[in-house]
């Protein structure tokens, strides 16, 4: 019998995705073993044009990281939905926006304008800005389209699995690749693979204590009790209001949960779940101090949904 | 398309034993509230899910209203603080995402104060009239689909 065919495609995505692939260290090479790589443009020679040529399905497993945010990334997402029998959205960037999304509390213009105009490092007398065609003495050359909007995965094609994580944990995906390769029968689509089903808190080895806060600090203020909540300590720590899955790599090295691996199975958006568990630990029932206490944190939007802004209810800041 | 009057759309999240019960006497008494308001019991103003707000902007809400008992009032003891907390967590998290301060209002309305649900309801209407719809995501730009033919640079 043929090996199946894995696909691992790179779309919006800073590369870490492929490196938690490599961390699976020696047992890389029984990826290699069990499936047969036919498309992973970051490790393989394969152009676009050899992916199109393939027939629809061929691709046993794809597993799609990165999110959507240009004429190339969605096209590839297409193409891939249709040669894939099972796409997984492969990472934070494919589950629910990640970093990249934080581009929604912007716009496609703000952000050519300072990236190609504005800094100070940066040279630009015409105010050339990156266009689909450009017309050159070589001929007419193209270049993707950036949207205005980052998109996950699945608010372009129908995702069959996701995977969250930024990025997923070496042993989760170990499982994962393990689960498709057994030929058991896979979980109902749309659910949520290599992970957990509670939160991030019940992985955690800190001591939880009755939460009354009155005041937030920001990590470079304290030096945080080993042994203690960080949320008792008045640090944002997201773990009430993440999944669990990952083991609670960050607390456990004295980092507050920043969120990556989600919401919790039942919640849909992550912010709303963390800021309703946030106020109810506020130690105040005055509307003014509340208003103080809430004020130490800076940025609500990148700190609550700064995996999941394009998977959030509201999407995007409202320009 | 006809253009067609706006509408405005509030959903109005109120508290079994105070607010709705004011609500309630409103109807009753005759005293003329907004007809846009779209009123949801829950049991707490406690209950309130922050999540639910987003859910109602998200689903097409213009505002959102949370009314319960008075400090002191609740019948649960304390959900109405809790409900304060995540109201002015919410407000906070709403202006950074640009949604105007005026959708969303917390209010304290007790089973007899039917004219103080009519007059915030009356208010909340006349406010959003000002703000116009909320149209969430319509931002400008391209996004996918609508691509086409721009961005052709000047050779």
């Amino acid at each position: 019998m043929p090996k199946p065919k894995l696909a691992i495609y790179w779309a919006a995505s800073c590369g870490g995705c492929e490196i938690a692939i490599l961390d699976l260290n020696e047992k890389v090479l029984e990826v290699e073993k069990a499936f047969d790589i036919v498309f992973w443009p970051v490790a393989l020679d394969v152009k676009y044009a050899d992916l199109e040529a393939m027939a629809p399905g061929s691709i046993d497993l794809c597993l799609f990281n990165g999110a959507i945010r240009s004429s190339e990334n969605e096209h590839l997402a297409r193409i891939l939905r249709d040669r894939a029998k099972t796409l997984v959205a492969f990472g934070s960037c494919a589950h629910e926006g990640c970093i990249p999304a934080l581009a929604n509390t912007t716009t496609r213009d703000r952000i050519l304008g300072i990236v190609y105009r504005e800094t100070p490092s940066t040279v630009n007398a015409d105010g050339t800005l990156p266009a689909r065609i450009s017309l050159l003495p070589e001929g007419e050359v193209e270049l993707p389209e950036l949207w205005d909007e980052v998109k996950a995965l699945d608010q372009v094609v129908t995702v069959d699995y996701y995977v969250p994580g930024c990025p997923p944990q070496p042993h989760r995906i170990w499982e994962v690749v393990e689960l498709v390769a057994s030929g058991a029968p896979l979980p109902p689509k749309g659910s949520v693979i290599g992970a957990g089903q509670d939160t991030c808190c019940e992985e955690c080895p800190r001591t939880r204590e009755e939460k009354r806060i009155r005041r937030f600090v920001r990590p470079h203020e304290v030096i945080a009790d080993p042994a203690r909540c960080l949320l008792d300590q008045g640090l944002v720590c997201l773990g009430p209001a993440t999944r669990s899955g990952c083991g609670a790599l960050c607390p456990q090295a004295g980092m507050a949960c920043r969120g990556c691996y989600g919401p919790p199975p039942g919640v849909q958006d992550q912010g709303a779940k963390m800021i309703s568990a946030l106020a109810s630990v506020i130690d105040s029932t005055d509307e003014q101090e509340i208003g103080m206490i809430l004020d130490q944190i800076p940025d609500p939007v990148g700190t609550f949904y700064r995996f999941s802004l394009a998977h959030s209810l509201l999407r995007r800041v409202r320009q | 398309m006809t253009e067609t009057r706006f509408e405005p759309r509030i959903v109005a999240f109120l508290c079994n034993w105070c607010a709705y019960s004011g609500a309630d006497l409103a109807g009753v008494s005759r005293i003329p509230s907004s007809p846009c308001v779209r009123a949801i019991r829950v049991m707490c103003t406690g209950r309130i899910d922050p999540g639910f707000v987003l859910h109602a902007f998200a689903s097409g809400a213009d505002a959102v209203l949370l009314a319960g008992c008075h400090p002191g009032d609740c019948h649960y003891s304390e959900g109405n603080y809790k409900c304060l907390r995540r109201a002015l967590a919410l407000r906070r998290l709403l202006r950074a995402f640009g949604v105007e301060e005026d959708r969303v209002r917390l209010e304290w309305i007790s089973a007899s104060e039917a004219e103080k649900f009519a007059q915030v309801t009356r208010e909340m209407e006349e406010a959003v009239r000002r703000l116009g719809p909320l149209r969430l995501n319509g931002g400008a730009g391209p996004t996918e689909g609508e691509s086409k033919e721009s961005g052709r640079a000047e050779a």
